[in-house]
């Protein structure tokens, strides 16, 4: 294996730049480096006005998403011998706007996520001393979706997210899902007024990498449909049974 | 408050589509549009399959075979209108060409279902 | 959207190219699995001509005999009929995600619903054509 490996890496000053253009690195191949840890390289020895978010670089924290070689990944866990030889193409994570370097604007994902409400609902508080007491069984419900690090991968991943940005996204819409699912929750009526529209569950035409995508497996793709098979028996129910039964 | 959306009737429409289509559609393609006329099997034959037309069942089973898969087909082309040409701003249009030629075609099938003799 | 301010000038919005789908493999894979539908509407097109043909009489069905044995028409109908697999295929192998059905605790495995869907077809399609090739 080689000792170096080149990146080719966007930068966008956006006091300066028109649009974002690559600058080349070249930086040391080690077999135990991750890409983050090429880009801390940069930074630390050859160019320090490099931009990006990292954190935990252990794939917990999802700060660290990006486009690397057109896939997104967090780069914390992506091998850069995987790349060998090499160059690998460094860009942010699409779909969003882009600040500076490879950092990118991502309040419209935490729009989308505060409307899903992703929190526990309750029509009737149990007073403070009282627990809510949950099977094995009931965790397995909806603990996959539950995985969700918000690193955004899927929403640089969605094509539908791509084009129209009004869709509520893929991540959003499993985290509601997540609360739709847990027996202590009392809000799946609730969320489902304000997912089961065109810019909601509805936008989805499956096109499934955003469970490619994720690094933890929560598959997006699979509680989105889900949910529109939920949507779907409550508009049956709602047709058969009396207005206002709910 | 929002209103749900009535989306959930057309995608309804389209899995049933897409259920037809995927367990019926393959083997009458395959006999009708390869298999009989390239004389790889033989067919029925005109009485035969006029016989087996005229029954009422069959006139069913052949109406859902022609109505379901076109509104899968329109839902699913709606879609890709929206996405691959990214046109979302004719979106009544595409609607009604997709939506409406669903219905014609169903139209068109109980019309000669009902003029077989 | 955060608004520009003195230290935050402007952030540069990408646009999804019209040919984003030719950009990766999956979205390719994505266009044409959509793309199969058109296909099902021909195969749709073609039995009702056919039964239009058959309710006109003997005469009418060997035209109509004739028209699709045309080269065009064949090699249409060959496409359409691997397109028409492909739709089924990728039918069947999707239909379980959004089926979340629980034994015991655990999921169904995704071949737990695939497979009697495939079963169902291979039963369904050789019922169909015994009608038709028995003599």
């Amino acid at each position: 294996m080689a000792n170096r490996i080149t990146l080719d890496v966007t930068r966008y000053d956006p006091a300066h730049d028109e649009k974002p253009k690559f600058e080349t690195y070249e930086v040391p191949l080690r077999k135990e480096w991750v890409v983050l840890d090429a880009l801390n390289y940069i930074k630390d020895h050859l160019d320090g006005s490099l931009s990006f978010r990292w954190s935990c670089r252990m794939g917990v924290c999802g700060s660290c998403g990006m486009t690397v070689n057109g896939v997104p990944k967090l780069t914390c866990a992506t091998f850069l011998s995987d790349y060998a030889p090499g160059p690998v193409r460094i860009e942010p994570m699409k779909n969003f706007p882009v600040l500076r370097d490879l950092v990118v604007d991502t309040s419209d994902f935490l729009l989308k996520l505060a409307k899903s409400k992703p929190w526990i609902i309750r029509q009737v508080e149990k007073p403070l001393d009282e627990e809510y007491f949950q099977t094995p069984e009931q965790l397995e419900a909806y603990k996959q979706f539950s995985m969700c690090i918000n690193c955004m991968l899927c929403y640089a991943a969605c094509p539908v997210y791509g084009l129209d940005p009004l869709f509520s996204g893929p991540a959003a819409i499993a985290l509601a899902q997540r609360y739709n699912l847990d027996s202590r929750d009392q809000g799946a009526s609730e969320r489902l007024d304000i997912l089961s529209q065109h810019d909601g569950i509805w936008g989805c035409t499956f096109v499934g990498e955003c469970t490619e995508v994720c690094p933890k497996k929560v598959d997006p793709a699979g509680a989105i449909q889900q949910y529109k098979l939920t949507a779907t028996m409550e508009w049956v129910k709602s047709l058969v049974l009396p207005r206002g039964a709910e | 408050m929002h209103k749900r959306s009535n989306e959930p009737f057309l995608w309804l429409l389209f899995s049933a589509g897409g259920v037809v289509s995927a367990m019926l559609l393959p083997i009458h393609l395959l006999l009708f549009g390869l298999a009989f006329p390239l004389g790889w099997l033989d067919g029925p034959g005109y009485e035969k399959l006029l016989a087996i037309a005229r029954h009422p069942v069959t006139r069913i089973y052949l109406f859902v075979l022609c109505s379901l898969p076109l509104f899968h087909w329109a839902h699913r082309f709606r879609f890709t209108l929206y996405d691959g040409l990214q046109i979302k701003h004719l979106n009544e249009l595409i609607n009604i060409l997709c939506y409406g030629g669903a219905v014609v075609g169903t139209v068109l099938a109980a019309y000669l279902l009902w003029s077989i003799p | 959207m955060i608004n520009p301010t003195e230290y935050l000038p402007k952030s540069y919005h990408t646009r999804l190219s019209t040919y984003w789908w030719l950009t990766r493999w999956a979205y390719l894979k994505f266009i044409l699995r959509e793309g199969s539908a058109v296909f099902v509407a021909w195969a749709v097109i073609v039995t009702l001509l056919q039964i239009h043909a058959l309710a006109r009489g003997p005469a009418e069905y060997a035209e109509f005999q004739n028209w699709l044995r045309s080269p065009l028409v064949l090699v249409v109908n060959a496409v359409s009929l691997l397109f028409i697999i492909f739709h089924a295929v990728t039918w069947f192998n999707l239909a379980p995600k959004a089926m979340a059905i629980r034994l015991g605790g655990k999921r169904l495995p995704n071949l737990a619903i695939a497979g009697p869907n495939y079963i169902a077809w291979a039963v369904i399609s050789a019922a169909v054509a015994w009608i038709l090739l028995r003599g």
